[in-house]
C-alpha cells in the first residue's frame, strides 16, 4: 500500500432494532484518496458515512481515525465535516456567516474567522455572494457554500452524502469537475456516498460497492468495471452480459461452461478456481463482443440472437439482443462499427467474443 | 394550478357576489357588537341608545381616574407578561422534546400537553381554585399566573412545533457535525430558526392571558385582573365605562395578535418568496 491509512473500519456492525443496516464492515480509507461508496438505497452506504461522521454509533466493532478509536467521540468533537444531501445550510444566516459557523463553534476570533471564510469563498468563487441570503442562491452556488462551510476548518477528511442529487444533469457534470479538482488540490480525503455509477466512477480513485449492508467489492473504477467480482456487482453496473451454467471442463488453462445460451470457454486465470460439475457464473463486458451476419471463426465463443432494440448515447450505440432461450444480450458499439451491419429489430446476428473476455464471478 | 382554480371571469358573477356578501355578513355579525361598544364608548349619553348624543371622552376620563381600574390593569399587565414568558418557555421545551426525541408514551405526553385548552374554562377554573387553595396559593397573582400558564403553554407549543416542522431535518445534525455542542446548536441554530414562532408565541400567550376571564375570576381573589374588574362593574351598574374598558382591552389584544401574525407569516412569506424566485 503506497499511502497511509486514515480511517479503518474494524468489524463494524450497525443495527436499528432488529434490522441490521450494516453487517460487519472491514475496510480502510487511505489518506488523500477520493473514495466513493456506491449502492442502491437501503444498502447501508449512508449509515456507514453517518457512523464515520459520528451521527450514528456502531453497534459493534471500532472505527479509527488517524489511528485513534473514535467510537465514543461525539460528532462535534471529530473533524469529520459532512456535505448533506439537502445541503442543510442555515437559512437564517447569510453566505459568509454560514461558512464561518464551524470556526465560530471552535472559538476562532472574529477577524480571523472572517479572513478564513473569505479565503474559502474566494476559492469556491462565491465571494460576490458573501452577504446574500442562502435562499437567494442558485443550486450550484448553494453547493459551493456547503463545500466552503465544511472545508473552512481544513479537515483531513470530507464526507459527502449524495450532494449532487438535487442538481440538473449539466450542472452535475460541472460540479463533478469542481469536486475532483478540489480534492486533488487540497489533498483532503473525500468519502463520497452516491447511488450514481457515473458520479462514482468519474471522480473516485477507489469505489466500494455495497449491497444489503455488506461490501460487494472494493477497487479502482477500472477494476470493478472490467472484472466485477460478484454477480451482484455485474448486475448493478449493468454493463456486462451474465451467463450462468455448469462447469463441463476445467484444466490449468481453460474453463468450459455449459449454459442455456451455449457452451463458452474462458481463461482459467480469470477468477477463482472451479471444478467440473460445479455451477458458475461468467460475465462478458458489453464492449467486448463482436456482431456479425456470418459465422465467426472457429475458436471464438458465439451465440445467435435477435435484435430487440437499440439505444444511442453520444458516439456509441447499445444493441439489445435476445437469444432463442430468452437471455438478453447487450453489446456496445461505435456508430462506425455498425455502419455496414443491419441492426433492424428482428435481425438475427452472431454474437461472438474471445476466450480472453470472459470472467468468472462468485454467484453470491 | 389554473385548472383546479377557475379564474375570476370563469366564475359566475352572482355566486361571486353572494360569497362576498356572505363573508361580509359573517364579519359584521362577529364585529358589530364590538363596533357598537366602540361607538358608544365615545357617546355622551348615559344609556346606549340611538340617536347618539354628542362625542365625548368622559367615560375614558372616568375610567382613567378610577384607581380600581388601574389596579386591574397593573395586575393584568404583570400577569400577562409573566405568563407569556413562562408559557412560551414551557411550550418551546415541549415542542422541542417532541421534535428531537422518540420515547415510550410520547403520544400520551403530547395529548396531555395539548389538553388544557379543550377543558371548559369553568371546570378548569373550579379545579384550579380547589387545587390552589389546598396548597395555599389561591387568591393572589401567582394563582392567576399558574392557571394562565396552564392555558397558554399549549398555544406556545403548537406554534413552536409548527415552526420546527418546517425545519430541514438535517439542520441540527449539521450544526453538531460542524463542531457545535448540543447547547451551542440550540443557541445558534434551533432558537434562531424558531425565533419568529417564539416571538409570536409571546404575543399570543400575552393576548390570551389578557383576555381570559373565567379562570382568573375563580382564582384571583383580591388581585383581580381587568376582565374580572369589568364583571364587577357590570354587576354593580351598567355604565358606559365598560364600553371604554372593552374598547381598550379589544384594541390591546388585537394589537398583540396582529403583531404575532405579522411575525409568524412575515418570516414564512419571505422564505416562500425566496424559494419562488429561485425557480
Amino acid at each position: 500500500m503506497q499511502r497511509d491509512t486514515l480511517v479503518a473500519f474494524d468489524g463494524v456492525i450497525k443495527r436499528f432494532g432488529s434490522f441490521v443496516a450494516v453487517q460487519k464492515l472491514d475496510f480502510e480509507i487511505r489518506k488523500g484518496e477520493f473514495l466513493a461508496i456506491m449502492g442502491s438505497s437501503g444498502c447501508g452506504k449512508t449509515t456507514t458515512l453517518r457512523m464515520l461522521a459520528g451521527l450514528e454509533a456502531p453497534s459493534e466493532g471500532s472505527i479509527r481515525l488517524a489511528g485513534k478509536p473514535i467510537n465514543d467521540l461525539p460528532t462535534w468533537k471529530r473533524d469529520t465535516p459532512m456535505v448533506w444531501q439537502s445541503l442543510a445550510l442555515f437559512p437564517f444566516l447569510n453566505v459568509i456567516e454560514n461558512v464561518e459557523f464551524a470556526l465560530k463553534m471552535r472559538g476562532v476570533g472574529k477577524t480571523e474567522r472572517r479572513q478564513r471564510a473569505e479565503k474559502w469563498l474566494d476559492r469556491m468563487q462565491i465571494s460576490e455572494f458573501a452577504s446574500r441570503n442562502v435562499a437567494q442562491l442558485s443550486g450550484g452556488q448553494r453547493q459551493r457554500v456547503a463545500l466552503a462551510r465544511s472545508l473552512v476548518v481544513e479537515p483531513e477528511i470530507l464526507l459527502l452524502d449524495e450532494p449532487l442529487s438535487a442538481l440538473d444533469a449539466a450542472l452535475k457534470v460541472r460540479m463533478q469537475t469542481v469536486l475532483k479538482t478540489l480534492q486533488r488540490e487540497t489533498g483532503i480525503t473525500f468519502v463520497y456516498v452516491t447511488h450514481s455509477q457515473s458520479e462514482a466512477f468519474s471522480m473516485a480513485d477507489r469505489v466500494i460497492i455495497m449491497s444489503r449492508g455488506k461490501i460487494e467489492q472494493i477497487g479502482t473504477p477500472q477494476e470493478i468495471y472490467r472484472t466485477p467480482k460478484t454477480r451482484f456487482v455485474a448486475d448493478f453496473l449493468g454493463s456486462s452480459n451474465i451467463f450462468t451454467g455448469d462447469v463441463v471442463h476445467a484444466d490449468a488453462a481453460t474453463i468450459g461452461l455449459s449454459t442455456p445460451s451455449g457452451t463458452f470457454r474462458l481463461n482459467a486465470a480469470a477468477g477463482g478456481a472451479v471444478k467440473t460439475g460445479q455451477q458458475a457464473t461468467i460475465t462478458v463486458l458489453d464492449t467486448k463482443p463482436a456482431l456479425s451476419l456470418d459465422r465467426p471463426a472457429e475458436g471464438r465463443n458465439m451465440l445467435r440472437a435477435k435484435v430487440i432494440g437499440e439505444e444511442f448515447v453520444g458516439a456509441t450505440a447499445t444493441i439489445y439482443l435476445e437469444t432463442a432461450g430468452g437471455q438478453e444480450i447487450r453489446v456496445q458499439k461505435s456508430h462506425a462499427e455498425l455502419s455496414d451491419l443491419p441492426v433492424d429489430i428482428g435481425q438475427e446476428l452472431y454474437v461472438s467474443w474471445s476466450q480472453d473476455d470472459g470472467h468468472l464471478v462468485s454467484a453470491a | 394550478m389554473s385548472d383546479q382554480r377557475p379564474d375570476a371571469h370563469q366564475r359566475s358573477r352572482t355566486i361571486d357576489f353572494a360569497l362576498k356578501a356572505y363573508l361580509l355578513l359573517g364579519y359584521a355579525f362577529v364585529f358589530a357588537p364590538i363596533a357598537a361598544s366602540f361607538v358608544f364608548s365615545f357617546n355622551s349619553d348615559r344609556f346606549p341608545s340611538i340617536p347618539l348624543g354628542s362625542f365625548s371622552m368622559d367615560w375614558y376620563r372616568a375610567v382613567a381616574t378610577d384607581p380600581l381600574v388601574w389596579e386591574g390593569l397593573r395586575n393584568t399587565l404583570l400577569v400577562g407578561t409573566v405568563v407569556a414568558i413562562i408559557s412560551t418557555a414551557l411550550g418551546f421545551g415541549a415542542a422541542y422534546t417532541d421534535y428531537r426525541y422518540k420515547f415510550f408514551g410520547k403520544q400520551a405526553y403530547m395529548a396531555l400537553a395539548l389538553l388544557p385548552p379543550t377543558i371548559p374554562v369553568v371546570i378548569l377554573g373550579l379545579a384550579m381554585l380547589a387545587f390552589l387553595s389546598r396548597v395555599d396559593l389561591a387568591g393572589n397573582a401567582f394563582a392567576v399566573i399558574i392557571s394562565h400558564v396552564v392555558i397558554c403553554a399549549p398555544f406556545a407549543m403548537a406554534l413552536t412545533r409548527l415552526r420546527l416542522s418546517q425545519m430541514d431535518a438535517s439542520l441540527e445534525a449539521a450544526a453538531w457535525n460542524l463542531g457545535a455542542s448540543e447547547w451551542a446548536a440550540m443557541r445558534h441554530v434551533i432558537i434562531p430558526f424558531t425565533a419568529p414562532a417564539i416571538l409570536g408565541a409571546l404575543f399570543i400567550t400575552a393576548a390570551v392571558s389578557f383576555d381570559e376571564f373565567a379562570v382568573a375570576w375563580f382564582v384571583s381573589g383580591l388581585n383581580e385582573t381587568l376582565p374580572v374588574k369589568v364583571l364587577g362593574f357590570l354587576q354593580g351598574q351598567v355604565s358606559p365605562r365598560i364600553n371604554a374598558i372593552g374598547t381598550f382591552v379589544f384594541v390591546t389584544s388585537m394589537t398583540l395578535v396582529i403583531v404575532a401574525q405579522v411575525l409568524l407569516t412575515g418570516r414564512g412569506a419571505k422564505t416562500e418568496k425566496a424559494a419562488l424566485e429561485e425557480e
